[in-house]
């Protein structure tokens, strides 16, 4: 245990340390990313202030909040993704891999935990001009702030096992481009990422509740911008483990049969 | 008329090449479909709450998600794998070969690579516009079809223009390729019309990086919003970025020293 931590530790430090040498290219991936939720905030202000102050519940200064906490949990939404899976086992790197004595898991979670230090650390100013330009209505409660700092951490998990499932689709087909699109796709219209899912039909935010997708994107931001109540607050915090467990449980089930049938490629 | 010449005969060397790899038209439809089912969903959400955004109806905001859908198919095309294979070549010295070469380098660079299956975005565009001018239900006279048309060339005019300038950068830089994401991330803002963003954004949109004129003017001509001085303005700016985007081309070839040999 104590060497497990040694090297998550050791494997952050690496990470940050690399990351911010590598400022100028997180920034500009960064503010590409920005385009996306300032559409969303633009076209939503617009429809609240046409509907005379508010949609769904949102005023124009809610969504502003929305769509700027959005900002940080979609930079600790981004973990190692099915693609580079897919890399991973067309190009042989796995085998080395395996060799090590440590499963492979904990080497992406623990260096993609380290980039997300520096990535918060640099999402500072961008969230401070966002803040200028848009104007949020904010005001979390001590509680609120807690359960949001564990939430993000339970979302980056969570996706992080979620894609690691989609990429071992790689063990038994190669041509998985298609498939991740389809379930970007889904995962854009049921977590929270396009819209708040109040402004979704009932039907779909029903739908939403079984799914995993609204914990890693909806659940952290209302935490922090919503209404939910510290009973909700909690049993959201429970939900996500519920996930992490569930989905590390089957991933690596999914793991154990992929091996049995891997075929070593390259040297 | 060599330049022409010139260019169909490298699309057709392209074309070749990409219709070997069937399975990628199979691939391309499927996330083209996924894409637009996204779009279309999203246009949904917005009328499930409103009845028009900034003044635009839905079929009229449909008709702006098509020219997006069109122009993005167009860039990803041609524009942005020709662009994309300069900055390797600049960066690994491959440019040399092409230099060499007895033809114009301007056009030459852009008429490379051709990537033929995204017609299939240009079709769906097509066919998204054809929607929403059956639900304006109103007959396009033909001169906001000439409009239309010439709209959408003098957008497409300056995206390749915007592109040509920004990596013509690399021969000072030399690592330009993050700019790929950023322009992807911006040109998402096409989708909707540019009234709707604030007065800062909507002049970024306008003059830095021209969205504006690529999807939005187009799309205003189709139905019916577009004034005469918009269309004059469209046809000179799109001729002052061509003219500057060629001159800074050689301007930049003269500060190319070569990365091989």
């Amino acid at each position: 245990m104590k060497d497990l931590l040694d090297f998550y530790w050791q494997t952050m430090k690496t990470s940050i340390i690399v990351q911010f040498q590598y400022r100028a290219a997180n920034y500009f991936y960064m503010i590409g990313m920005i385009a996306e939720p300032v559409i969303y905030l633009v076209v939503w202000s617009a429809i609240a202030n046409a509907q005379g102050g508010s949609v769904g519940g949102f005023t124009a200064g809610q969504f502003a909040a929305y769509y700027i906490v959005w900002t940080l949990v979609r930079n600790m939404n981004i973990v190692f993704t099915p693609h580079g899976w897919e890399w991973r086992i067309r190009q042989g790197q796995l085998s080395g891999m395996l060799l090590k004595p440590m499963h492979p898991l904990h080497n992406d979670v623990a260096y993609f935990a380290g980039w997300k230090v520096a990535v918060i650390i640099m999402w500072l100013p961008i969230a401070a001009i966002l803040v200028v330009a848009f104007r949020p209505e904010l005001n979390p409660t001590p509680l609120e702030i807690f359960i949001f700092f564990f939430a993000i951490w339970g979302a980056y998990l969570i996706r992080t096992m979620v894609l690691w499932m989609l990429g071992m689709i790689t063990f038994w087909t190669t041509r998985v481009s298609a498939i991740y699109e389809l379930y970007f796709a889904l995962e854009l219209l049921l977590s929270g990422r396009l819209v708040p899912m109040g402004l979704m039909p009932d039907w779909v935010q029903t739908l939403s509740s079984f799914l995993p997708f609204k914990w890693t994107f909806q659940f952290p931001i209302e935490a922090l911008v919503g209404n939910l109540t510290p009973e909700q607050l909690w049993q959201g915090l429970g939900m996500q483990a519920l996930w992490i467990a569930l989905t590390y449980a089957s991933g690596e089930l999914i793991w154990r049969a992929a091996l049995r049938q891997y075929a070593a490629v390259g040297n | 008329m060599s330049i022409i010449r010139l260019a169909s005969l490298f699309f057709k060397v392209g074309a070749l090449n990409e219709l070997q790899y069937r399975v990628n038209f199979f691939i391309q439809l499927l996330e083209s479909g996924v894409a637009l089912a996204v779009g279309l969903i999203g246009l949904a959400l917005v009328f499930n709450h409103t009845t028009e955004l900034a003044g635009w109806s839905r079929p009229e905001l449909l008709a702006v998600m098509g020219v997006h859908i069109l122009m993005g198919g167009f860039i990803r095309m041609l524009v942005q794998p020709n662009m994309q294979r300069l900055m390797s070549d600049v960066q690994e010295g491959t440019l040399d070969y092409a230099l060499t070469k007895p033809a114009d380098s301007q056009t030459l660079v852009s008429v490379r690579e051709l990537r033929i299956w995204q017609l299939v975005d240009v079709v769906i565009g097509l066919v998204v516009l054809s929607a929403a001018i059956v639900q304006l239900q109103e007959w396009l006279s033909v001169w906001q079809s000439l409009a239309f048309v010439a709209a959408l060339l003098c957008g497409g005019a300056m995206i390749y223009s915007f592109w040509l300038i920004l990596t013509t950068g690399a021969f000072w830089v030399v690592r330009v390729d993050n700019i790929i994401e950023l322009f992807d991330g911006v040109y998402r803002a096409g989708q909707w019309p540019v009234g709707i963003y604030p007065d800062w954004l909507r002049t970024g949109l306008t003059f830095l990086v021209p969205i504006a004129f690529a999807v939005t003017v187009p799309a205003e001509a189709l139905v019916g919003r577009l004034t005469w001085p918009t269309l004059l303005g469209a046809f000179a700016l799109a001729a002052a970025l061509l003219a500057f985007a060629r001159w800074f081309w050689f301007f930049g070839l003269k500060h190319y020293s070569g990365a091989s040999a």
